[in-house]
């Protein structure tokens, strides 16, 4: 088979088997996840032990592939390397956690919910695409434009000239 | 604590980090959902198809639950005016901070890095304060 091929039918199993996890541990129970949350109410400790678990298998399965030069049915690895702690992470985290909280959804149960047909996931993961939407049509309009900064500068060369 | 689903949670936990496994091994890529969908939407084209087989992974997930143990899907217990605010701020937050529970709380955490440990405490906290306000609200 091609690589392409495999490449998809893993990813596909991968998100099949995330989504298992996620409604198996009750992740897909928003209220179950504001419990987890209502650390001064009735806590319900079950997402530490979920992301315990999680991280304990995964932590395991990226020390022992860390050495490999590329993975099974693609060319390269996509680890994101940035170590800085800036202010669109710490204010994006913050953010995110109070929508959160507010929901008791996060993209992956919100996506798996969505599966089932849920109204409240439907309108979380609609209104989550506008937020992204919206997010990345400001953050690309604040970044400097190479093309448009240089029309403006012959421009400007221009009524200088004149 | 009487809601506590302990062994539930540490088997379906080890499901998720097992499904990121696979998804690092077989095509090197981290598994975070928000970031998943976001570059599927905003990212560059061509690098589309992985994610979209993720996402119709998580959605297949949904139905089969749904179908089979319906209690295990359940509706969010806020109103859906709140719950479109919630999806807003997800969305911008999650795109902001490049990444959620997926891609910060389990891949980034199970690397040890420093941007998904800081980024992983504030949403826990933010998470934590809001739940506390609205109980009180």
């Amino acid at each position: 088979m091609k690589r392409s091929v495999l490449q998809a039918l893993a990813a596909l199993f991968a998100g099949a088997l995330f989504g298992i996890g996620l409604a198996a541990s009750g992740m897909t129970r928003p209220e179950k996840v504001i419990g987890f949350l209502d650390v001064t109410g009735d806590w319900d400790a079950s997402l530490l032990f979920v992301m315990v678990s999680a991280i304990a298998v995964h932590f395991t399965a990226y020390r022992l592939i860390r050495g490999w030069s590329a993975p099974l049915y693609a060319s390269t690895f996509a680890i994101p390397t940035r170590r800085n702690i800036d202010l669109a992470l710490v204010l994006g985290a913050a953010l995110f956690g109070v929508g959160w909280g507010l929901g008791g959804y996060c993209p992956g149960p919100g996506v798996v919910s969505l599966g089932s047909g849920t109204a409240g996931a439907v309108v979380f993961t609609g209104a989550m695409l506008v937020g992204m939407f919206v997010t990345s049509t400001m953050d690309s309009s604040l970044q400097p434009k190479p093309a448009i900064l240089a029309i403006k500068a012959t421009d400007a060369r221009r009524r200088h000239l004149m | 604590m009487h809601d506590l689903t302990f062994w539930s949670s540490l088997f379906g936990g080890a499901l998720i980090g097992l499904a990121a496994s696979l998804l690092l091994v077989a095509s090197g890529q981290v598994a975070g959902v928000s970031g998943i969908i976001g570059n599927l939407l905003l990212g560059q084209p061509g690098d589309g198809a992985w994610r979209l087989m993720f996402l119709t992974g998580l959605l297949l997930a949904g139905l089969a639950f749904a179908l089979l143990l319906p209690s295990t899907i359940a509706p969010s217990p806020r109103s859906l005016p709140v719950v479109a605010l919630a999806g807003l701020l997800v969305g911008v937050g999650t795109r902001l901070g490049n990444g959620c529970t997926s891609g910060h709380g389990v891949c980034g955490m199970s690397r040890l890095s420093p941007r998904s440990l800081i980024a992983t405490s504030t949403f826990v906290m933010t998470g934590m304060l809001t739940v506390t306000l609205v109980r009180w609200i």
